[in-house]
């Protein structure tokens, strides 16, 4: 599990600025259409379909390069049918709202505790020499090794699902809260109190803004690992759910199916981590006019 | 409402902001390397004066504006306001730093707004009256920008606004336009003695340029070097409002070669590159002794 902590670009940025950049250029819309980035679009487009050609041409004519073959791997004319035999299929729904549950509500958990265990965690010497060493340990404990424990803690299979997510976005909330906070410039806070701002003042007006670009980076990433985790999560499941889906198709050997199952868990964990950065950024503006002046 | 709105943000009680400093010596560091860094100093500024001081690197400056801003204790003697020790920092004392310590997730009239805030005052309230700070420090316009959205001149009279919006007792300031070019700092030296006309507050200003200070203060206080202690006691009695053509008048000319002989002997003493003789366009063969108040 990719749980290590990233640092936002806007956290290194010292915000320091020329005094001859006085005048902020006039904000562009994001919606406006240049050449340039059609150009990019363009090459964007142009590398998903060489992907595919290639992957086409690799499995249609079963080559096999030594250490990787592509004699079993379905072809993109064979994962077409599948995703469409899908599509059509009655299941499909059930199988995406269960996926969508499983995951938010483990997204959702993380994200509370995440934040709030970070933000007590960053702030106090004392909570963090009491939570951190058990935390540490059970970090590098990818999701497959929390299956049993899952099941035996959890008398429902559904809340040993949400666990298994909500196991696999907890820490990359957690550690870049809490790298938010310590990162907290002390001239701020000391600032802030000379003006007459009691502890709760500091913590709402201070920290929480401060770290908020750090919190966002890594509700972003929890994200990611929540879907990373959803198919570990679904071999629990006994009937619906995207990643069971996926799982069934490999006990069956339809293999077009995983890679269609493949594909929607893909698609759907890009989309809510886009989802989040744009709430990261709305929650933001300053950063935006930071960029600006660079 | 009738009355805070004529008082607004430019009013101030009368008579406060009077600052003793009563045999303080303040040390610092821990151990083996504890040392004075300000050694039983006197100085006592009466409510509204202007002070400026001037000393050589290292001389505890920074050390004796922390604790009268609060921040730092004083290992002996006192620190008082008004009669009353200082605790702690406390918004009656504003500071301002040579790098601004705006929000950057504020916007200019909620950073001004900020002590407001703080004090419980209620939205709109305190945006008329943060918005009338920003005009006064000519940012009119600029209040919807976020602080990397201004020049570094620009961003200092925010901090200084969002001091004053406090009716501050004294206003410290810690070579607050050190870091800015020549032209800009001359405009903020004008700017701030417009605002000071008009909120007469004590100001206890910390610099390193000595025209800076002259054309600023009521009274100049050159410190010696570490241990620091007084050395000088300077009146300035230039008349105001005071315009930049009093840097090149003779009266001004002559104080600033006393002062640049105090600050030089105080070099001299410790063989440490001059920072000051670069400002100089005066040899130190031409300083000459004149009457000045030697406090020792
Ligand atoms: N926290 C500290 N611990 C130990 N020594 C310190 C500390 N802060 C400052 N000093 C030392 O105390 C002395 C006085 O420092 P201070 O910052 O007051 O000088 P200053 O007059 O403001 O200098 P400058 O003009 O360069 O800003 C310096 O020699 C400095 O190295
Ligand atoms: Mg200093």
């Amino acid at each position: 599990m990719s749980n290590q902590v990233i640092v936002s670009r806007s956290e290194i940025d010292t915000g320091a600025s020329s005094p001859h950049h006085a005048a902020a250029p006039e904000p562009q819309s994001p919606r406006r259409f240049t050449p340039r980035k059609g150009a990019h679009l363009a090459l964007q487009l142009l590398s998903v379909a060489a992907f595919i050609v290639l992957w086409q041409w690799l499995s249609s004519r079963h080559i096999s390069l030594g250490l990787i073959t592509f004699e079993n791997i379905p072809a993109p004319s064979d994962v077409v049918p599948a995703f469409f035999g899908l599509l059509e299929s009655p299941k499909l729904v059930a199988h995406i709202s269960n996926s969508l549950l499983r995951v938010f509500s483990g997204f959702v958990g993380a994200a509370a505790l995440g934040i709030a265990l970070g933000l007590i965690v960053g702030r106090s010497r004392w909570v963090a020499d009491i939570l951190m060493p058990p935390l540490e340990v059970l970090r590098p404990i990818p999701g497959v090794a929390w299956i049993p424990v899952a099941i035996l803690a959890f008398p429902s299979s559904e809340l040993s699902m949400i666990f298994i997510t909500f196991m696999g976005a907890l820490f990359p909330v957690l550690l870049n809260t809490i790298h938010g906070v310590e990162s907290v410039d002390p001239r701020l806070i000391a600032t802030a109190r000379s003006l007459g701002a009691k502890p709760v003042s500091i913590f709402i007006e201070v920290i929480l803004p401060s770290a908020t670009p750090s919190i966002t980076t890594g509700l972003a990433i929890g994200m990611g690992t929540a879907w990373f985790c959803l198919v570990t999560a679904e071999m629990i499941s006994g009937e619906f759910g995207i990643g069971y889906f996926t799982w069934e198709s490999y006990s069956l050997q339809n293999y077009a199916d995983i890679l269609v199952g493949m594909g929607f868990i893909g698609a759907f964990g890009m989309l809510s981590s886009v989802a989040i950065k744009h709430v990261g950024k709305a929650l933001t503006p300053w950063l935006a006019a930071q960029e600006k002046q660079h | 409402m009738n009355a805070v709105n004529q008082s607004s943000a430019l009013a101030r009680e009368a008579g406060v902001g009077a600052i003793a400093v009563d045999a303080v010596s303040i040390a610092l560091g821990q151990g083996a390397d504890r040392f004075e860094a300000v050694q039983k100093l006197n100085l006592d500024i009466p409510s509204g004066q202007f002070v400026c001081l001037l000393g050589p690197s290292g001389c505890g400056k920074s050390t004796l504006l922390g604790a009268i801003a609060g921040h730092i204790r004083a290992t002996q003697g006192s620190v008082t306001l008004d009669g009353e020790p200082i605790k702690g920092p406390h918004p009656d004392r504003g500071l301002v730093f040579q790098h601004h310590t705006l929000f950057p997730w504020k916007k200019i009239i909620d950073n001004v707004a900020f002590g407001l805030k703080m004090k419980g005052v209620g939205k709109a309230e305190r945006r008329r009256r943060a918005l009338e700070l920003v005009k006064l420090v000519g940012l009119g316009g600029f209040e919807n920008r976020y602080p990397a959205q201004l020049s570094g001149g620009m961003q200092q009279r925010v901090e200084i606004a969002r001091v004053l919006i406090n009716h501050p007792r004294v206003l410290l300031m810690d070579e607050p336009f050190g870091a800015l070019d020549a032209l800009t700092r001359n405009m903020m030296q004008e700017l701030l003695l417009d605002v000071w006309e008009k909120i007469r507050t004590t100001v206890v200003f910390v610099t390193h340029d000595i025209d800076e200070a002259l054309f600023l203060a009521d009274r100049v206080i050159v410190m010696t070097h570490r241990p620091g202690r007084l050395l000088a006691d300077i009146p300035i009695d230039f008349p105001r409002p005071r315009h930049r053509e009093l840097l090149t008048a003779p009266e001004f000319v002559a104080i600033k070669r006393q002062c640049l002989h105090l600050l030089h002997g105080e070099h001299a003493q410790f063989k440490q590159p001059d920072p000051l003789e670069r400002l100089s366009p005066l040899g130190p063969s031409l300083i000459t002794e004149t009457q000045i108040h030697l406090s020792q």
